[in-house]
């Protein structure tokens, strides 16, 4: 059985949380650019954290269900709707079979993660669902989705009879606060190998002005506008290591900030680094909103990053207990 | 046992979840070596919650699991210190040295015009004539230091300082196959994309195949030779 989309969205991919250790073929790890809300959509139906899920921009895609299924909608609000009716974001939601579901308005956020009970039945490449759209693997046939797509499902429990005559059901248990939102008010950042480079007035720059974020920015970079920062002195820097979050320095002072579709090396000054923990915060942004960086000591990142990660955790067995009772009474 | 002794390093975080260990910003092929000696070291001997190491030029970075790194160091230290002491440790003790097999690999390239779109300004600017160009860039074995930026793509150096023009201002589209210089690199766009290097050539040669086997052509370490091939040749093949 299978999901098919009915409308094409502008931007939509079967995604995970990554495809890790190939970097060294310069292969990049891709994945969810909102991996907070990518992980609590999956945990919602009941999935691994890493399960296959779709990433979505708005306007999205429309989907029809030729099965029932246990669904999540997570991330950005898109007003998603099934027939015609509104269903609760971050709930577990069962939706009956010939259904339809879309998404009718922008309400806030940029991206929205669906999962399926059971994920979605394609082929992993290197160990990972991601859709590579730069060299056309990975995910449903490395591109994103079109209109007529058929996206094989696993086949689901039986949900007809909890359903009952309903077209859907919004399980009552949900996850809003591991809500993600875009804020860009104070967006913490540790300091990057060449932040000493900068001169002192760009280094107070950085942090005391904001910066505005251009329609440029996609899954590979956020392009920012702000003041025009500059080092002390221009060298040439070779090739090295960056990572989702690295912010780099363009030659012309402008800065970028690397995300999910990232290179796997870059050779521009990396003044400083979004902890881990606030990269949900940035994939909701818009081009037009103004970010402020603020710098917090190496041992908050980790310990903010431990704390999400321990919240996920209590989520995923809080989820899969209520699941479990739910379909095994 | 013969060991790798490293030259003076930096150690430093690239955010919560990676770590740095950089030779220095300088292309060197012996420093290179010790950082691919150090990259396939800990691909057979990983560190506790090491998820990657990713080799440059002169650097590697390390990416791992917060978690897992803390729960195999002291409690109260945080991955970022746990993994420095771990890699000082390693880097002061060295590691077996390496003795990787030496490839070199002939690569053909049709130096054409209507391949090579940047070989008339080169040309202009360098004050060099186009075969002149294709005589210099052929007569230099070149060394592939990393893989990065497109799946499969090398970067070789060096370059010849007489053609080592810098990237072009503005990206422009460059099809799968292209061989481009960037100041004293060189290298070939596996992939169509959008790039800045100057373009001089392309080849039949495919250096990623991503359901093969070996998915990826190139590797550092490789030594590379530029053979000009015709036209016709290359539309032979």
């Amino acid at each position: 059985m299978n999901l098919r989309v009915i409308k094409g969205g502008v931007m939509d991919t079967v995604q995970d949380l990554g495809r890790n250790g190939y970097q060294y073929l310069g292969i990049n790890p891709g994945g969810a650019m909102d991996q907070m809300s990518a992980r609590v959509a999956n945990i919602l139906v009941g999935n691994s954290p890493d399960e296959a899920f779709i990433e979505m921009h708005f306007p999205a895609s429309a989907f029809f269900f030729e099965q029932p299924a246990l669904i999540a909608v997570t991330g950005a609000d898109f007003k998603a709707s099934v027939n015609g009716e509104e269903i609760p974001l971050r709930h577990p939601v069962l939706v009956s079979k010939y259904s339809i579901l879309q998404f009718e308005g922008l309400v806030q956020g940029t991206r929205a993660c669906l999962a399926i009970h059971g994920g979605i039945n394609v082929p992993k490449w290197l160990n990972s669902y991601s859709t590579n759209v730069k060299a056309h693997i990975g995910g449903y046939n490395g591109r994103p989705l079109q209109r007529d797509d058929e996206l094989p499902l696993r086949k689901q429990p039986d949900f007809e009879k909890l359903l009952g005559k309903n077209e859907f059901l919004a399980l009552p248990w949900k996850a809003d606060e591991l809500r993600t939102e875009a804020r860009a008010d104070r967006i913490l950042i540790i300091p990057g190998p060449e932040w000493d480079q900068l001169s002192e007035d760009s280094k107070r720059k950085f942090l005391q002005r904001s910066f505005t974020l251009t329609p440029q920015s996609d899954r590979m970079g956020y392009c920012l506008k702000g003041g025009a920062l500059s080092l002390q002195n221009n060298q040439e820097m070779i090739s090295a290591g960056v990572s989702f979050g690295t912010i780099q320095l363009l030659p012309n002072g402008q800065l970028i900030i690397l995300m999910a579709d990232h290179q796997t090396t870059g050779g521009y000054p990396r003044i400083a680094q979004v902890i881990t923990a606030h990269h949900s915060r940035i994939a909701q942004l818009k081009p037009g909103e103004a970010l402020r960086f603020h710098s917090c000591e190496q041992s908050v990142a980790e310990e903010l990053l431990l704390k999400e990660r321990s919240l996920v955790q209590q989520l995923q067995y809080a989820c899969n207990f209520k699941l479990e009772n739910l379909l095994h009474v | 046992m013969t060991t790798t002794v490293f030259p003076a390093y930096r150690i430093f975080p690239i955010g919560d979840t990676a770590i740095s260990v950089d030779f220095g910003n300088i292309v060197d092929e012996n420093i290179n070596s010790q950082v691919l000696g150090l990259f396939e070291y800990l691909k057979k001997h990983p560190l506790a919650g090491m998820i990657e190491a990713v080799p440059a030029f002169s650097s590697i970075t390390i990416h791992f699991d917060v978690a897992r790194v803390r729960r195999a160091g002291p409690a109260g230290t945080t991955a970022f210190e746990i993994l420095r002491n771990e890699l000082k440790q390693l880097l002061k003790e060295g590691i077996p040295l390496q003795h990787p097999e030496k490839r070199i690999i002939e690569v053909p390239v049709c130096y054409d015009p209507s391949f090579g779109h940047d070989l008339a300004t080169m040309s202009e600017v360098t004050g060099i004539g186009v075969e002149e160009i294709i005589q210099i860039h052929t007569s230099i074995t070149y060394r592939v230091y990393m893989l990065g930026f497109l799946p499969g793509f090398c970067y070789m150096g060096e370059v010849d300082e007489r053609i080592a023009l810098p990237r072009k201002q503005h990206p422009q589209h460059v099809e799968a196959g292209s061989i481009g210089i960037a100041g004293k690199q060189t290298g070939i766009y596996p992939l169509s994309s959008p790039g800045g290097w100057n373009i001089i050539g392309k080849t039949n040669l495919s250096l990623f195949n991503p359901n093969a086997n070996e998915m990826v052509f190139f590797k550092a370490g490789d030594e590379v030779k530029f053979i000009s091939i015709s036209r016709d040749e290359f539309t032979r093949n």
